[in-house]
């Protein structure tokens, strides 16, 4: 079998661009959960709220950690699997990923070291600042990197120069047409990531009677987040799809299976799409809805993917599998809500046995759902890497050979089969720990016996 | 053209790199010396003495990435692939050693295992960095503006050389650190290893030197012909000097001497490096120039670097001087 050192390249970037966002999809949101914690704390001066953050700050220390390391691979890949997209596009997504650099990894990983080692090195109020900055850290990061994403995805403000995308206008490559409704998709995303890990943690904790008191601040702050972001969530989607149709009109008719363009489209809830003779098999669907929900008018006209030319179109399979794993996740957020409502009306959230045990169980929901999310949006994408003016396959490093990107692919998978299951056996041992008995022991007069690992300091 | 910005991006480059080579060279010299540490203990005060700063040092390696990414895209689309594998190895190593950092505190019974992954990361890591630096120094082969070779190019005793050399260079950086950063028995004991590591860091100073200007002319042009030889003259002289007061300050049992010298051996080195390659970014084929990115890709992110960059010293020297002083090792936790 010829190794096709595209496809290989592809499935590489995937793997690791997949591992590598499980953990900010949870990091972006825990550094906030913190920075409010500690804020909680100073305010309130209410020992629960240090105790819960101590004990999150060792989760997001070994998360963090993982997140680092698997991030640092990423530019890399650039250069060694893409290299023609590296030089072609390097003047607008290389200063993007420059920023990423400047404005949110120096601080993040200064930071960082205080908010972990340093809370007896440092005033509280330095140490609050610290929490801050390491989360707005975060949030620069997924600034700059979705906008390097978004540009690929609606390219805008650039002119083509001997080949090279040459930037014209910056405002207008940044603030590219589906930048802002990625950026707070992916955002309230990964909020909701760590409302229903957080509220899948306590519920464990409060089916066994430990740290009652903590777990039950932690499900009132996850429930409250929940109940703002899961209906807010369906709207800003709404909207994304819109600019989706708008921009990307192919993507959204592979994520809609709609192969005809026309009037009155159905809304196809189950089908297996078949390409190659651009129709859905065992398809059930409700008329007029797809229509309804895409152009907000029951007999809207909507493109179908015939009308791309067959070397055009992404496959359809996975997309439109992915987008309905995507929404599934939101509905059983949306079901665990209103649930938690239902019971938070009747006096009965902290005790209800059921509901406990399947918000244990919905810890994966937001890394299922962010996951698809962007195998949605990247797979729909293709065959561009850089939509409608850079093919994937020409995108590829043109010196690679199958066996080598293979032999690659092969290490990355073992490496990160050890690290990922190393790290998540690692996080429910934390989590089985329980939170310190003991609040953290602010700074003292004098100077401290030894920085020490932070997932332990505070035991 | 307006204003060539090519000037100030080799420095800003040139900064990050030598900033990542001393700031990660320290701390995996640290993972390098590890498993020759007299006891469990003295690995516990060794890991805690960088585990507040590893990431911030790793960072310069993303900032030195993406700056050639940004202002010489030709060199990082040649570069990159030509190194392949060596590259492979460098970030499966600094994945092993960075979350050995966290796992190894977590993990109880195997924490002994996690001890090992953070020693072999950091060797690999250094050993494929220094066969980045090898295979840079040897040059690329290229076609138009393509690397025209094989994945497996690399593969050269210069290479392999300066890997080794390299190993010995962080085990100088990470040792000194210790002796810097420890008390007691565990700082005599990186005063040994120290001296070690100085002995092979100074031979493989010697065969670089020689070596590098044999297999290229035009290197052996620039260094020994008159007058560059007499303006040229202060690099091995000052190098000299510094190896001598290196030595002199680690049998004085100096604490912080020793890690300024080892950081100066690394500048001198580097300068000499700089002064071989000038002006090539593909050694020994593309120049600066001709792989320089779009002006106003460059302008734009040198907009932030120089208002950033200070901004970046400032508080990673603040955290730097937060956790600053001897890491005590009385406090064991396994």
């Amino acid at each position: 079998m010829e190794l096709d050192p595209v496809f290989l390249s592809r499935i590489q970037f995937a793997f690791l661009i997949a591992f590598h966002f499980l953990l900010p999809a949870f990091t972006i949101g825990l550094a906030s959960y913190i920075a409010v914690l500690e804020g909680l704390y100073l305010w309130t001066r209410r020992p629960a709220y240090l105790r819960i953050s101590a004990f999150w700050v060792k989760v997001f220390a070994v998360s963090f950690g993982m997140g680092v390391v698997s991030g640092i691979v990423m530019p890399f890949q650039f250069g060694t699997n893409w290299s023609r997209y590296s030089e072609v596009t390097a003047a607008v997504v290389a200063p993007l990923m420059g920023y990423e650099a400047l404005t949110a990894f120096f601080l993040e990983a200064a930071f960082l070291g205080i908010l972990l080692f340093g809370r007896r090195l440092v005033p509280q109020w330095a140490h609050f600042a610290s929490a801050v900055i390491v989360a707005a850290g975060t949030l620069f990061s997924a600034f700059w990197i979705l906008a390097a994403n978004s540009w690929m995805q609606t390219p805008a403000g650039f002119e083509i120069v001997n080949g090279q995308f040459i930037p014209t206008s910056w405002m207008s490559v940044i603030f590219n047409p589906s930048f802002p409704f990625r950026l707070v998709h992916t955002v309230v995303a990964v909020y909701l990531t760590t409302a229903f890990t957080v509220i899948g943690v306590a519920a464990w904790y409060l089916r066994r009677d430990r740290h009652v008191e903590e777990a039950k601040i932690m499900i009132g702050m996850g429930v409250m987040l929940a109940s703002v972001l899961v209906p807010a969530q369906v709207v800003l989607g709404d909207l994304h799809g819109l600019n989706t149709l708008r921009h990307q009109p192919t993507k959204l008719a592979a994520m809609e299976a709609i192969w005809e363009s026309g009037p009155d489209q159905p809304a196809v809830l189950f089908a297996i799409p078949d390409a190659a003779a651009e129709t859905n098999r065992f398809e059930i669907s409700i008329p007029k809805l797809a229509s309804f929900y895409l152009t907000h008018d029951w007999n809207g006209h909507v493109e179908g993917l015939k009308a791309a030319p067959r070397q055009e179109r992404p496959p359809v399979t996975p997309v439109f599998f992915a987008f309905r794993t995507m929404v599934g996740m939101w509905l059983i957020m949306l079901g665990m809500t209103l649930w938690s409502w239902v019971l938070l009306g009747r006096r009965k959230l902290y005790s209800c046995r059921a509901f406990l045990r399947v918000a244990v169980w919905t810890i994966p929901v937001g890394y299922i759902a962010v996951t698809a999310g962007w195998i949605t949006t990247e797979v729909g994408r293709q065959p561009w890497v850089v939509y409608r003016h850079l093919r994937t396959a020409e995108a590829v490093t043109p010196s690679l050979s199958g066996a080598d990107v293979m032999a690659s692919l092969v290490l990355y998978g073992l490496v990160y089969a050890v690290i990922f299951g190393a790290g998540v056996y690692y996080l429910v041992r934390l989590v089985q720990r329980g939170l310190p008995d003991d609040l953290p022991v602010l700074r003292l007069d004098h100077r401290p016996a030894r920085p020490l690992s932070a997932a332990t300091s505070e035991e | 053209m307006a204003l060539d910005l090519v000037p100030i991006w080799t420095v800003i480059l040139a900064v990050s790199v030598f900033m990542y080579v001393l700031l990660d060279g320290f701390d995996l010299g640290v993972g390098i010396l590890f498993p020759f540490a007299p006891d469990e203990a003295a690995r516990d005060t060794m890991m805690a003495s960088v585990a507040p700063v590893w990431d911030g040092n790793e960072t310069w390696l993303v900032m030195g990435g993406i700056g050639m990414f940004t202002a010489f895209p030709t060199a990082f689309a040649i570069i990159f692939p030509a190194l392949y594998f060596p590259v492979l190895a460098m970030l499966l190593g600094l994945v092993f050693r960075g979350v050995a950092f966290e796992f190894r505190p977590t993990a109880r019974s195997s924490s002994v295992h996690w001890g090992r992954a953070f020693f072999l990361g950091s060797l690999i890591a250094t050993f494929a960095q220094g066969c980045i630096l090898g295979k840079f120094v040897l040059g690329f082969e290229v076609s138009g503006r393509q690397f025209a070779g094989s994945a497996f190019d690399w593969v050269h005793p210069f290479v392999i050389a300066v890997g080794v050399g390299l190993v010995f260079g962080y085990a100088l950086l990470g040792s000194t650190w210790v002796v810097m950063k420890t008390e007691g028995a565990l700082h005599d004991w990186a005063r040994a290893k120290a001296r070690i590591a100085l002995f092979g860091v100074l031979a493989f100073i010697v065969m670089v030197s020689v070596w590098t200007p044999l297999m290229h002319e035009h290197i052996a042009r620039r260094w020994f012909s008159w007058p560059n030889m007499l303006w040229l003259s202060p690099v091995p002289a000052v190098t000299a000097l510094l190896a001598i007061w290196l030595w002199r300050s680690l049998k004085r049992g100096n604490d912080v001497a020793p890690f300024i010298a080892a950081m100066g051996l690394f500048f001198m080195c580097y300068s000499g490096l700089a002064v071989s390659l000038f002006p090539y970014i593909v050694p020994h084929t593309i120049t600066l120039w001709e792989a320089a990115g779009a002006p106003q890709a460059q302008a734009f992110l040198l907009i932030g670097t120089l208002f950033l960059i200070p901004i970046i010293f400032t508080y990673t020297g603040w955290s730097y001087w937060v956790f600053r002083g001897k890491v005590r090792g009385d406090a064991s936790y396994h």
